[in-house]
């Protein structure tokens, strides 16, 4: 086997794979650099301050890569405008989360250098879950995020509920990772090839056959794509993979339950679209592609998985009462909806699902940031503890307002652009011939948004409509920059509602740079 | 300052403007170093400000309009969200002026009942606008809601009239979704807040019931909008689809969306015509969707259930005849019998309800679902008679309501309670009082002379070729009407006067402001409809030209 091509491929590719190299670097540097500054007094600003420019630095990087789509490491992962837009996300959902640590006490502070560490490497993970167009980079993506992940969420080592949190984490990931092993090596079987461009037409080859050989090639078709389709909702957290979600973001530091909610659910999104769009794109010309969706109508199952994850989440969280849980009902409810955009299995429904998780990513994270916020000032999660919010902080309350109501998809708020997004996605495709689903799932989503008011809306009542807990309510004293922080969030969920066309304008040009 | 080219921005926005100094006013008070009281009365005056200006626009408008032809006019249009080819348009024609000047004039009465001024000592104290609330111990009551949380009170009442004068004026289909929903959260808080003892759930349930209707309404803009045919945008361009709602009338009559693939086996006109109605039915109220009315409106306080009752609901039969009407034809005939029968249910079971009823706030809650059911009979009809009388009830129910909640708040500001059996005698003590009252219940209930009754009489002229029998029942209906109205003045304001009223202080400055203004109108109507009539008249007939069944 000549070697030398493939030493010449990986080593052009490390042009398109500098911001990596550079997140690669940093987790290492931030280990270093803790225990250099054990003693010093400033360690969490300094520390934060080196995460930030790790960030930041792969974020220069990343700007100043080469134009184009380009297959690097002889397919393994796809660097092209697509990953770069995911790529971006997870930049400011790391940087937000970084600096909310440093503001917060739920990291404790010796362990500070730790968490940013392997919250580097989760924003790796991220990278490489985006831009991979391969079976096994996939795989080995997903596993660096999970890995990373279970000790995140459960950082908290003497809080129950955080143990409790990353063992259900470790349990649900670990059968996941596995259920989708065993999908990919079907796939494998089946067409020879783990690279995302070759599966469809090999694939579409295997279909050819007739009797009982091609029996059995729909057969582990469906099987391959299902399983692997179970490891993707495991990350994204839809039914029927979505238990670990409550609990684990209950559990986890609040922080990082915040960017749970936006990273690896951007990037389960991001290597779905890529999966399917790139593998199994219907309506292409392209070969055999009819015989792929009649054996495996993954549109239609998507579907159904889209409907009963948003009625789910919608309906269980109507009973919550600790926020975090509430908003890990809401989260699920959410993927729900993206799904839909997924399963349109159109360009517009790719692009909805892009600029959805965009906006979702601001308004969420603001959301989370008044969460602990509030918890900060209270010390309390519970939504009785809101009660005459707007008394004790009215700036936070009209902050969380903005954010609740932006979830709900109301206008003129960022939500209600993402959601006519999605809703537009799959209307367009009503019209065609059995295309008539999608308008039952239109109506499905429709009313989910009526009953996510109802919960929604329950936050709102406390912490306007219901007296204070106290017959004196103190005014809170919340740190300064939570303030700042949430109502640069606020305002840009009101901007982005108000002038989206900047969002869906780099969406739309980054999915025409998709590669593959 | 105002031209034609931007008056409606300005009716629409100048709410807005205010509502945003309100907010500064809170934010720079530490640095400003104000008290409380001066940040209230400073908010009290911007929404003054901002509310007048909204209503010098409105009238302006009105006076710029001209009725002798059919078009669109006052035309502000610029492209907004390129991507999608929404526009940021506004215009009137017949149908919307009519609503935009009454939304001008209910929103500055709204404002002017929410002020605690003018009121006198004795009955300022009587309704508890005094810091600390009334004193009394006999009659414990919590403060007047014009007293209290007052910024954001004023805010909200600012960012409401901004919301529906937008939803009036917006003729493209987003921006008027836009607008539709940005109304919902300040009712929300308004009644949530400063309403009445179940305000929570009255505030929920209005909300609930309203975002129910509306995102089906959304998934039918959307449908509308994949299904119509190239237009051109304001900058000239073209695009593949449209939301401009002057363009899709135009489509519409052309037949365009009957070309629609079906959805499911069902013709799209139909689904679509069902979504809309849907949305547009809950916020009449039409029955069953009406239940969420009586609790808004027991719940809230005055002026916002003058606003509800002046405004909100007459946005249900702005929309059919803005959306159904002109663009799914066909589908509108189709559903013609059915509202009918919808429109009748509405006016011969409220009107029942009504004899049923104790709380004077909801007999005339129930009052105005059973008179938004003449709107839809007329609406049904299709004939000129009948559709100009449904367009004129709305703007004569639009002034009448308004009076009949004002009146029912200016007895609750002095009792506290609104018990019509635990009145009586009332006209001894409150003879003003007892005068305006009259006016306005014979108004509602559609006595000679007065604005309601030309509505009604429109109305049924209009029906009774269409819909002989159903108008037969509707026309004798009305004296039931009359058997509520009647029944309750002589429970209230006849017979011995119950001690415990005795030496309540009569109407006061702030309740004249805005009842008499109201009143006024309704008798010049009742003799003058004409002036409505011959502005929203031209737009009407051609809305239903080949659509009437005769």
């Amino acid at each position: 086997m000549d070697l030398l091509p493939l030493v010449e491929s990986n080593l052009t590719s490390l042009a398109w794979f500098r911001p990596e190299l550079a997140l690669t670097a940093g987790p290492l540097l931030v280990l270093v650099l803790d225990l250099v500054w054990r003693r010093s007094p400033g360690r969490v600003a300094r520390l934060s301050g080196v995460a930030l420019l790790v960030l930041a630095a792969a974020a220069v990087l990343l700007a100043g890569q080469p134009e184009g789509g380009q297959a690097l490491f002889n397919g393994m992962i796809q660097s092209d405008g697509f990953a770069t837009y995911f790529k971006w996300l997870f930049l400011a959902a790391g940087a937000v989360t970084v600096v909310v640590v440093a503001l917060g006490s739920e990291v404790a502070k010796e362990r500070v250098g730790e968490f940013h560490a392997l919250l580097l490497a989760v924003v790796l993970g991220l990278f490489l879950m985006a831009s991979a167009s391969d079976l096994l980079m996939m795989y080995l993506a997903i596993e660096l995020v999970s890995m990373t992940s279970y000790v995140l969420a459960g950082f908290r080592r003497g809080d129950r509920r955080a143990t409790e949190a990353a063992l259900k984490y470790v349990i649900y990931g670990g059968v996941a990772s596995g259920v989708m092993l065993f999908g990919m090596s079907y796939l494998y079987g089946l067409a020879g090839t783990f690279s995302f461009a070759e599966l469809g037409p090999a694939v579409a080859a295997a279909l050819q056959g007739s009797g009982p050989s091609l029996a059995a090639a729909r057969l582990a078709l469906v099987v391959g794509i299902a399983f692997v389709a179970a490891g993707v909702g495991y990350k994204i957290a839809a039914v029927p993979f979505h238990m670990w979600c409550p609990d684990v973001y209950e559990g986890a530091p609040t922080p990082f339950t915040a960017f749970l909610s936006v990273g690896p659910k951007a990037a389960g999104f991001a290597l779905a679209l890529r999966f399917f769009l790139s593998a199994f794109r219907p309506r292409e010309a392209q070969e055999g592609a009819a015989a792929l969706l009649e054996a495996v109508p993954w549109p239609a199952v998507i579907g159904v998985v889209a409907a009963a994850t948003m009625t789910l989440g919608n309906l269980v969280a109507i009973a919550q009462t600790n926020l975090k849980r509430l908003l890990a009902y809401s989260s699920i409810a959410h993927a729900g909806y993206t799904l839909m955009g997924l399963s349109a299995a159109s360009a517009a429904g790719a692009q909805s699902v892009m600029i959805y998780l965009a906006l979702y990513l601001v308004m969420n994270l603001g959301a989370f940031v008044v969460v602990m916020l509030v918890a900060s000032a209270t010390g309390s999660e519970s939504l009785l503890d809101y009660r005459g919010l707007a008394k004790r902080q009215p700036f936070t309350a009209v902050a969380f307002v903005v954010f609740l109501l932006s979830l709900t998809g109301l206008p003129p708020f960022a939500g209600f652009i993402g959601k006519w997004y999605l809703f537009t996605a799959v209307w367009a495709r009503t019209g065609e011939a059995g295309g008539g689903w999608y308008a039952v799932l239109l109506v499905i989503a429709a009313l989910n948004t009526a009953v996510s008011l109802y919960y929604y809306a329950r936050i709102i009542r406390a912490m306007f409509l219901d007296a204070p807990n106290a017959a004196e309510p103190s005014p809170l004293h919340p740190p300064l920059g939570y303030q700042l922080i949430a109502g640069a969030f606020a305002a840009a969920v009101i901007l982005f509602g108000v002038l989206p066309q900047p969002v869906i304008a780099w969406a739309e040009q980054a999915l025409g740079k998709m590669g593959g | 300052m105002f031209t034609p080219g931007s008056i409606l921005s300005w009716a629409t926005f100048a709410p807005l403007a205010a509502a945003a100094l309100v907010v500064l006013l809170v934010v720079l008070r530490p640095i400003l170093r104000l008290s409380r009281r001066a940040v209230d009365d400073g908010a009290r005056l911007l929404a003054l400000a901002g509310s007048g200006l909204s209503l010098l626009a409105a009238i302006a408008a009105w006076r710029m309009f001209d009725g002798s032809t059919d078009q669109v006019q006052l035309v502000q249009h610029v492209t907004w969200i390129r991507a999608f080819n929404i526009e940021y348009f506004l215009g009137v024609d017949g149908l919307s002026i009519s609503m935009v000047l009454l939304t001008g004039i209910i929103s500055f009465v709204a404002t002017i009942a929410s002020m605690p001024w003018w009121s006198g000592a004795r009955a300022a104290e009587l309704a508890g606008m005094v810091e600390g609330g009334h004193q009394d111990p006999a009659h414990p009551h919590p403060q007047h809601f014009s007293v209290r949380a007052v910024p954001g009170y004023m805010a909200l009442l600012l960012l409401l009239q901004t919301g529906m004068m937008g939803t009036f004026v917006a003729l493209d289909m987003f921006l008027f979704y836009v607008f539709w929903e940005v109304m919902l959260l300040p009712m929300y808080f308004l009644i949530g807040i400063w309403g009445g003892p179940r305000k929570e759930y009255a505030a929920i349930k209005f909300f609930l019931y309203t975002l129910a209707g509306s995102v089906l309404m959304l998934l039918a803009i959307i449908g509308l909008y994949y299904n119509s045919a190239p237009a051109e945008l304001a900058g000239g361009d073209t695009a593949a689809h449209t939301f401009n709602l002057v363009e899709l009338a135009r489509q519409g009559a052309a037949g365009q969306f009957e070309r629609a693939a079906p959805i499911l086996g069902f013709a799209f006109t139909k689904l679509a015509f069902v979504a809309l109605f849907i949305g547009f039915a809950i916020k009449i109220p039409m029955f069953p969707f009406h239940t969420w009315l009586p609790d808004a409106h027991v719940e809230a306080p005055t002026p916002i259930s003058v606003i509800l009752a002046g405004v909100l609901l007459k946005m249900g039969p702005y929309g059919i005849l803005r959306f159904n009407y002109p663009l799914l034809r066909d589908a509108t005939q189709w559903a013609a019998g059915a509202i009918a029968v919808f429109g009748l249910i509405n006016i011969v079971y409220a009107a029942f309800v009504c004899l049923a009823q104790k709380d004077l706030k909801r007999l005339i809650a129930y009052s105005s679902v059973s008179h938004m059911g003449f709107t839809l009979l007329g609406m049904a009809a299709m004939t000129p008679a009948g559709i100009s009388g449904a367009v004129l009830n709305m703007f004569t129910h639009g002034l009448i309501s308004p009076m009949l909640f004002l009146v029912a708040g200016v007895i609750y500001d002095r009792a506290h309670h609104r018990e019509i059996e635990r009145f009586g005698g009332l006209a001894q003590a409150l003879p003003e009082y007892a005068a305006v009252v009259g006016l306005s219940f014979f108004a509602s209930l559609g006595l000679p002379g007065l604005a309601g009754f030309i509505s009604e009489f429109m109305v049924f002229s209009g029906a009774f070729p269409v819909f002989t029998t159903y108008t037969m029942v509707a026309a004798i209906s009305v004296v039931i009407t009359a058997a509520y109205y009647l029944w309750a003045i002589h429970r209230m304001f006849l017979g011995k006067l119950n001690p415990a009223y005795q030496g309540y202080p009569d109407l006061n400055w702030r309740e004249r402001l805005s009842l008499y203004p109201l009143g006024a109108m309704v008798i010049v109507l009742g003799f003058y409809p004409q002036a409505v009539l011959s502005v929203i008249g031209n737009t009407l007939q051609t809305l239903i030209k080949g659509m009437s069944p005769l």
